[in-house]
């Protein structure tokens, strides 16, 4: 592309930015919930209704030339309905509120869910509602009173923070003559940690510590007895039998989990690996340790995490990952 | 993007009605292999929507469209003016409804059958026909919905879209109102505009008139402002017929001015006369309308006429002065033709005027004396007359003996010209009927009728009407009084159907005030009502600010509709938002996600003074809002003054 035309582009992106906060209030993300009031809904025509406008200009030049009276009426009825339906679109997104809700972490090139919940507090119905966010368009409507959970998929590409962005809510009930809309930027983000390796060399087990070898690579699995259930035990290796018998929860033990503890050390890798490659392999060990239950420690050039287990080590572990050498990091 | 989905059956059954009933109501109009044309391409549709078949190819429905057009092209002639185009519309959106795949098809067929409901008042703008293009629109707008919100249920959108009409309809009354009006047309008409327009004509033929006599069509009403002529006055002046060529009668010489010819005298009767269009300029004004009425013409046979012809339904305030004398001092051009006669024609009748005139001493004697003669002829009077060949008069009054005015009327004049006394034949219409609803006069095309004139030197013109020898009734009450009961007359005009007439008479009245208010609101009539509602001399400036004032007020009562019903919401949601905000004053906002027990557990940490109220409060709450009783007023209320009692530091 020649320079000439990508600065054009520059100053139209620079141009279209301004335009949205001066005209369309689009201003930085807002904390929820956010409601719509009348200063943020906007109505213009749509093609279908400028062809209405024009259909009605002619029935009317038709209407004087001949004399029809009653053709002033029927235009004029028209044109009525229209302006009643400019008034209908506005009222369906009026109030209209917004609560972003969760949006689970994912690894980069998996399909993200924003939740967005959308409430309508009137006791009627609000059909024919489409949001955009993302470059998805998600149709729905909500009963009267009621609220809706929408979920709006996003493709990730890298790790980090990925946020919502501007979410485009509109409708051009009733008639589709005319197009109500509102722009909003809620503040919601989603987690994306790195990809993992897809094909990883095994746990680095035992690598720093002698003692994990007496158990032997196999005796992870090993069970080894039960102890009292804690919150932070994985559900994997709560003793569902023993439950469903009507006994105490109890965690099953294995004698791997004693004893191979591992640690994910950034400087032990390979150094022909960059950044990225070395955060994807760290990855997919947190997600094999994770699925095998094994505790681990991780240590990066700029944090330690001391030996845990469980998901929420794991995913603390992960979130380390996904920001790392991101300003956010500390977030 | 989303214009190209295939409509779903709902949406398509919609516009099936809309065009349906758009559509039926021009069936009378249009040609019938169009109707069949459009009935048939409608069925095929509603078929392939049935059995969920695929529209046919597009070349196809091309060809029909194209064999319509020279299909429209043979019957019309052309292509332009209102009778083709309506024509070739009701077509185009048949074959569109065809061929529609998506809902942008769906739309722009939709757009097609608001242009023909608006056509549907080309040709007539009864209450009826409005009613149906209001269920055309009905439908039509509920089609457009439908493609919107096709979720809802066919009567929730059929409601919608009656709601929107209705909101719609406070702006349809402030634009008619007080939109300018602007006087039509904005340019040269096509030919076909003044089409169907009945009335007399300017010539006459035997059985012209009687063909007229067979329509109960309205010509003109008349509203007396005091109490109207007795019936034998009721003579309403058309064209005066001085040449006769042995079969027509047609106008003679006759010059136009500003004022009349003559000093209006006697006794005046003033009304108001609506006049249906005819497409001539005479106006039918009872004879003899006085000096100075605006927007008028006099001619010199004593018509009234206006400055163009009359193309739609007009009003005029008139004067006349039934006892005037006229025509004392009249041109001799127009005496010298009202003694011609053809050669050759009617020796019969020829020999039996100038045997009477040979007796008679003066003019007044050979009337007396012809109108005798016709008398003791034994004429019948009859709406359906037998034909009669090259001599009309002589075969007339010899030999068939049955005739309407028509006959009367140039059988007479015919004998005073060959009695050498000057007369002429006078068309128009005679009599009327007052309706009892609102006592206006009103006068149908079976009114019309033919009398006659005669010049009597030192008197001027008199007013002779032969039909009143054979036929006294017609004068005094009318066709149907006048004749037997076996001729064919108009349904409403035989005996015997009283309580029909009342319901037309009831009918009659109302339409004579939609036609004065809906359909003869003109820029005069608008002018008239912003004088009497205190703006004087208005102009566009003044109809723009009222225009603009009423549409700002009926948006604000739409937008406060929009915004209403959000105060409507629940009674208990409101005391527990209104606990929420009066906390938040004091610096303990509800998260969002908080829950009235969690909620209530937190404020009495923040404030152990009020622990107790606090906890209460969002219990009750809770309990109301969750419970397995739905929340009773009551209690919402105690909740509310608990609330509102509540004392934070």
């Amino acid at each position: 592309m020649p320079p000439r035309s990508d600065a054009w582009r520059r100053q139209l992106i620079a141009l279209r930015r301004h335009l949205d906060r001066w005209l369309f209030r689009v201003g930085p993300p807002e904390t929820a919930p956010i409601v719509l009031g009348q200063r943020r809904i906007f109505v213009l025509p749509t093609p279908a209704g400028l062809a209405f406008a024009t259909a009605l200009l002619v029935m009317l030049i038709a209407s004087i030339n001949y004399n029809l009276s009653l053709g002033y009426a029927l235009v004029f009825l028209l044109g009525g309905v229209s302006v009643a339906s400019i008034v209908h679109a506005f009222r369906n997104l009026l109030h209209l509120s917004f609560t972003p809700g969760r949006a689970e972490p994912v690894f980069a090139g998996e399909r993200a869910s924003f939740h967005i919940v959308v409430a309508n507090h009137r006791p009627a119905r609000r059909p024919a509602l489409r949001l955009t966010a993302r470059g998805t368009v998600v149709p729905f409507e909500i009963g009267a009173g009621d609220s809706a959970d929408l979920i709006v998929p996003a493709v990730t590409a890298g790790r980090g923070w990925m946020a919502l962005g501007r979410v485009r809510i509109e409708t051009t009930y009733p008639l589709g003559l005319i197009r109500a809309w509102s722009v909003l930027v809620p503040e919601q983000r989603c987690l994306v940690y790195p990809a993992p390796e897809p094909t990883p060399p095994p746990l680095p087990e035992g690598a720093s510590r002698n003692l994990g070898r007496r158990t032997g690579s196999a005796g992870d699995d090993d069970f080894a007895g039960l102890r009292t259930h804690q919150p932070a035990d994985s559900p994997r290796h709560v003793a569902w039998k023993t439950l469903a018998r009507g006994g105490p929860m109890l965690t099953k033990q294995f004698s791997g989990m004693d004893g191979g503890e591992i640690h994910l050390d950034w400087s032990t890798l390979p150094a022909e690996l960059g950044t990225e490659a070395r955060l994807s392999r760290m990855t997919a060990w947190i997600v094999a340790a994770g699925q095998r239950g094994l505790a681990f420690s991780l240590a990066l050039p700029d944090v330690r995490i001391a030996t845990g287990r469980g998901s929420e080590h794991s995913a603390n572990c992960l979130r380390r990952l996904a920001l790392f050498g991101t300003d956010a990091a500390d977030a | 993007m989303r214009d190209t989905h295939s409509p779903t059956r709902t949406q398509f059954g919609w516009l099936l009605a809309a065009v349906s009933a758009t559509l039926a109501p021009h069936a009378i109009e249009l040609p019938y292999w169009l109707v069949i044309l459009c009935a048939g391409l409608i069925a095929i549709r509603s078929t392939l929507l049935w059995r969920r078949g695929k529209p046919p190819r597009q070349l196809l429905i091309l060809l029909v469209a194209v064999a319509a057009g020279i299909g429209v092209r043979f019957e019309f002639g052309h292509f332009f003016g209102k009778d083709p185009g309506v024509a070739l519309l009701a077509v185009l959106l048949c074959l569109k409804l065809l061929e529609s795949r998506t809902t942008r098809d769906l739309r722009a067929a939709v757009l097609l059958a608001y242009f023909l409901q608006v056509g549907l008042f080309f040709y007539s703008q009864t209450p009826g026909i409005a009613a149906l293009a209001l269920a055309g629109a009905l439908l039509t707008t509920t089609t457009l919905l439908s493609l919107e919100d096709a979720a809802a249920r066919p009567a929730a959108q059929l409601r919608t879209s009656a709601v929107l009409l209705a909101q719609g309809l406070p702006f349809m009354l402030v634009l008619f109102v007080l939109f300018p009006r602007v006087q039509g047309p904005l340019w040269g008409l096509p030919s076909d505009a003044y089409s169907g327009m009945t009335g007399l004509s300017d010539t006459m033929t035997p059985g012209s008139i009687s063909q007229l006599g067979l329509s109960d069509a309205i010509a003109f009403r008349a509203e007396f402002s005091d109490t109207p002529p007795p019936p034998s006055q009721r003579y309403w002046r058309g064209p005066v017929l001085t040449r006769y060529d042995g079969r027509s009668w047609r106008p003679g010489f006759s010059t136009i001015a500003a004022a009349p010819r003559y000093a209006p005298s006697g006794r005046a009767y003033e009304y108001r006369l609506t006049l249906e269009p005819h497409n001539q300029p005479w106006l039918l004004a009872l004879d003899f309308p006085a000096a100075n009425i605006p927007k008028t013409r006099y001619a010199d046979d004593f018509r009234l006429l206006a400055e163009q012809p009359v193309r739609m339904r007009t009003r005029f305030d008139l004067r006349s002065y039934p006892a005037t004398a006229v025509g004392k001092d009249e041109n001799a051009i127009v005496l010298a033709e009202a003694r011609r006669l053809p050669a050759n024609f009617n020796p019969r009748s020829t020999r039996l005027a100038q045997e009477i005139a040979a007796e008679a001493p003066d003019s007044a004697a050979i009337l007396a004396r012809i109108l005798e003669r016709l008398q003791g002829m034994d004429l019948t009077y009859t709406v359906s007359p037998p034909l009669l060949g090259t001599h009309a008069v002589d075969e007339f009054l010899f030999d068939t003996r049955q005739g309407f005015c028509e006959h009367f009327a140039s059988a007479f004049v015919f004998l005073m010209r060959a009695a050498g006394v000057p007369a002429r034949v006078v068309t128009g219409y005679q009599g009327g009927e007052i309706n009892p609803v609102d006592g206006s006069l009103v006068v149908r095309q079976s009114d019309a009728h033919a009398w006659a004139e005669v010049w009597f030197t030192g008197r001027g013109w008199v007013r002779v009407d032969p039909t009143a020898l054979s036929a006294p009734a017609r004068i005094e009450s009318g066709l149907s009084a006048a004749l037997g009961d076996w001729d064919a007359l108009p349904l409403l005009r035989r005996p015997g159907m009283d309580w029909l007439r009342e319901v037309r008479h009831r009918w009659e009245a109302l339409s004579n005030t939609w036609n004065q208010w809906v359909l003869g609101y003109n820029p005069d009539r608008q002018r008239d009502l912003l004088e009497r509602i205190g703006f004087p001399q208005p102009d566009w400036r003044t109809l723009a600010m009222l225009l603009g004032t009423s549409a700002a007020g009926l948006m604000m009562l739409l937008l406060a509709w929009a915004f209403a019903l959000r105060r409507r919401r629940d009674p208990l949601d409101a005391v527990w938002a209104r606990f929420s905000r009066k906390l938040a004053r004091h610096g303990a906002a509800r998260h969002p996600w908080e829950g009235p027990l969690d909620y209530g557990k937190r404020l009495a940490m923040t404030f152990p003074e009020r622990a107790e109220p606090l906890r209460t409060i969002s219990e009750d709450y809770a309990r109301l809002r969750y419970g397995a009783e739905p929340a009773d007023p009551r209690s919402v209320r105690l909740l509310a003054r608990s609330i509102r009692r509540l004392k934070l530091k």
